[in-house]
């Protein structure tokens, strides 16, 4: 039953560490805390530190086989599962199985009267017991402070809680011991001068009305440690803490394509539309109609038989649902099927914190395989840069991992450059389409670009974004003389060019008749010419015919002469006349 | 319970006052304490006490049902209030005042305490 620790060895290798198994925590600390040795982790009321202790020893148990002691100064057993049970730990069945050993360690002051040297052996005693009953690697002692307000003589008790810190090391007891912290000191008691190895100091810090946890190592012997504060959650999985710059960036890059759900957007994102598992981002001032593109993807996702979560912070579902059936989106029947869920939550009604949780919390229970944030610039508002930079890389990154396609819309404030309020967290999202107004001719009418889409040979074109009744048109924009010409400028301009194609027409025509004209007139003034040509020729050959009948005649009368002169001999002669009358 | 000890004046047990001792092991503090107990008791208490020694090395499990911490500690049980009076028990003015003894009549009864 009881389980000994192989003391020496150790200490040997200094760096050894043990996993507290809180999400985040072992990214920043480097695998774990100190093991066998002692941590403190200190903070004001509130703030967590027997959560993580509590976690710290549950982990243990339940994922690294490390059965531990819990020595509660504070909190009852019953209390302490009551307290947790809402974080998803069951202290009791863990006792059951011998996995916790939890010691309560009560003390009444007024009880106590000093009577005499004495010394702590008590505790020891109980805390060896403890040990020995579960096998125990991992020790909490929550709060051990208590003890001050228990004994009188500080000298015994001081010497008691060092020896008390050595006992352990020696051990090998990976020990948390939670601490209130002090004006101007990390602890009331300064049990960090007794403790060397690591302290983690936690952080309840009130901004703006809305609290966020944080969470610094301020110090860990032998280890280069995240140095910074990070925000941190309690939710029914537990802490986690959110390492913003420990985070690798290791998740699977899909090439599946979706649609957008809009067919010319598709078009200008070569076709075929968003990647998978891509971070969409659709930002424009007031009315530029981001709640209708995320609406259209909404759809598209639904279309394909695929969860959909929407996350409104401005419209209920009622409201989404009528306005978008006036663009054509009818929504009921994809909530009806359980394909789209919809939350909608005022923005300040928690920290930014707790919104993140929330979300985690949703995406958990739905699992959708596209999340849109309609607005996100709602969820950060009150917040400064580096932390809506700070949660939405966590926020970006859970739904990555998963593959969860993730639309957010972003409005930007009028008077403001269109690109800026999103510095912030331009650098996180693979596809950014801008929505903005053009304001022209006594107009507004919107338009769309992409500012960029990773990954893919998107438009470069600026094309006007219209909303009808049968849904969205992204028609490609005319470029006139000031510019992109859009609505009636546009209509307008369609217009001159439909006059001023039919005047061609017209043109064409008259030019073709008047050909046509030269060509009957050409061809009559040849057939003159030919009928004149014609009778020329027969003129010409009758007197040809003419001609040689005369001579016809001559020489017959020439034969005829010389007949009646009687010359017969002749041969000559006669050949002769002959040959001409031939 | 656990080691034996004093077993007398059963018959007043309305006045009877139930200590308990609670030692670690055989150490200069623990011997000093039950000596200086039953000299106390020998003193203002004759015949009307009964002491249990519980030694935690041998029955560490004992400790926290009277949430014992320091050793050594005295526990009196009855009459209520418990009180507990911790140290070698060498200051005994502190004792006295802790065993709240104000109400107690002088001893007639005989005294036997009796070391664990």
């Amino acid at each position: 039953m009881p389980q000994r620790t192989n003391n020496g060895s150790q200490f040997l290798s200094a760096l050894e560490k043990s996993p507290s198994g809180i999400t985040g925590l072992d990214e920043i600390s480097g695998g774990g805390l100190p093991k066998g040795r002692t941590t403190i982790v200190c903070g004001g009321p509130g703030c967590g530190k027997t959560m993580l202790g509590i976690e710290f020893l549950v982990r243990g148990a339940t994922e690294f086989n490390e059965p531990g002691v819990l020595l509660a100064f504070e909190e009852t057993p019953q209390e302490m599962a009551r307290n947790v049970a809402s974080l998803g730990f069951d202290l009791n069945g863990l006792v059951e199985r011998k996995k916790l050993f939890f010691e309560y360690v009560y003390i009444e002051p007024s009880e106590i009267e000093e009577a005499g040297d004495y010394d702590l052996e008590g505790l020891f005693v109980r805390l060896q017991n403890a040990i020995e009953t579960v096998g125990a690697k991992r020790v909490l002692l929550d709060t051990l402070e208590a003890l001050f307000s228990g004994f009188k003589n500080l000298g015994v008790l001081r010497a008691e809680i060092r020896r008390l810190f050595r006992w352990l090391k020696e051990r090998g007891m990976t020990t948390v011991v939670t601490a209130e912290r002090g004006e101007g000191t990390l602890t009331r008691h300064g049990l960090e001068e007794y403790v060397s190895d690591c302290v983690i100091l936690l952080d309840h810090r009130i901004s703006e009305q809305t609290s966020t946890r944080r969470l610094r190592v301020v110090k860990y012997r032998g280890t280069s440690h995240g140095s910074d504060e990070y925000p941190f959650l309690i939710d029914e999985h537990g802490m986690s803490v959110l390492p913003i710059t420990s985070l690798e960036l290791q998740h699977a890059a899909s090439t599946e394509r979706i649609s957008s759900g809009i067919h010319d957007l598709d078009d200008m994102l070569e076709g075929e539309g968003y990647f998978r598992g891509s971070s969409v981002l659709v930002s424009g001032t007031a009315g530029s109609g981001k709640t209708t593109l995320a609406t259209g993807f909404t759809e598209a996702t639904c279309r394909r038989g695929e969860k959909c979560l929407y996350i409104a912070f401005e419209e209920s579902l009622g409201q989404l649902s009528r306005n978008m059936r006036s663009v054509g989106f009818d929504l009921n029947p994809w909530i009806k099927k359980g394909l789209l869920v919809h939350k909608a939550w005022r923005p300040s009604q928690y920290g930014m914190e707790m919104h993140l949780l929330r979300i985690h919390k949703l995406i958990e229970q739905v699992q959708p395989k596209a999340v849109i944030v309609d607005p996100i610039t709602n969820l950060v508002s009150g917040a400064t840069d580096k932390d809506v930079h700070a949660m939405l890389i966590r926020l970006l990154d859970f739904l990555k991992m998963r593959k969860i396609t993730a639309l957010f819309t972003s409005l930007t404030s009028v008077g403001e450059s269109l690109e800026h309020t999103n510095v912030a967290i331009s650098s996180l999202i693979d596809t950014w389409v801008l929505l903005r107004d053009i304001e022209l001719n006594g107009e507004r009418n919107r338009a769309v670009y992409l500012v960029k889409s990773r990954g893919m040979a998107h438009s470069n074109q600026l094309r006007e974004f219209v909303m009808g009744k049968n849904g969205i048109r992204l028609i490609p924009a005319y470029i006139g003389a000031s510019g992109v010409l859009t609505g009636s400028s546009r209509l307008a301009q369609q217009a001159k060019e439909k006059a001023d194609m039919l005047v061609r027409e017209q043109e064409i025509e008259s030019k073709r008749l008047e050909l046509e004209r030269q060509r009957q007139a050409l061809q009559a003034q040849i057939a003159a010419l030919q009928t004149e040509f014609v009778a020329k020729e027969h003129q010409m050959q009758r007197l040809i015919d003419q001609a040689r009948l005369r001579e016809t005649v001559l020489v017959a009368d020439e034969a005829a002469m010389s007949q009646s002169r009687g010359i017969t001999s002749g041969n000559g002669r006669k050949s002769k006349a002959t040959g001409g009358s031939r | 319970m656990s080691s034996a000890t004093s077993k007398k004046g059963q018959n007043g047990s309305a006045n009877v006052i139930r200590l308990r001792l609670y030692v670690a092991g055989q150490t200069p503090k623990s011997l000093a304490a039950m000596s200086n107990l039953k000299k106390i008791c020998d003193e203002h208490l004759k015949g009307r006490y009964r002491i249990e020694v519980i030694d935690l090395v041998k029955n560490p499990q004992l400790a926290q049902g009277d949430q014992i911490l320091a050793i050594p500690t005295l526990v009196k049980k009855l009459p209520v209030p418990v009180r507990k009076i911790i140290g070698d028990l060498s200051n005994t003015d502190r004792v006295l005042v802790g065993l709240d003894l104000s109400d107690v009549e002088k001893p007639n009864g005989k005294s036997e305490a009796v070391r664990g």
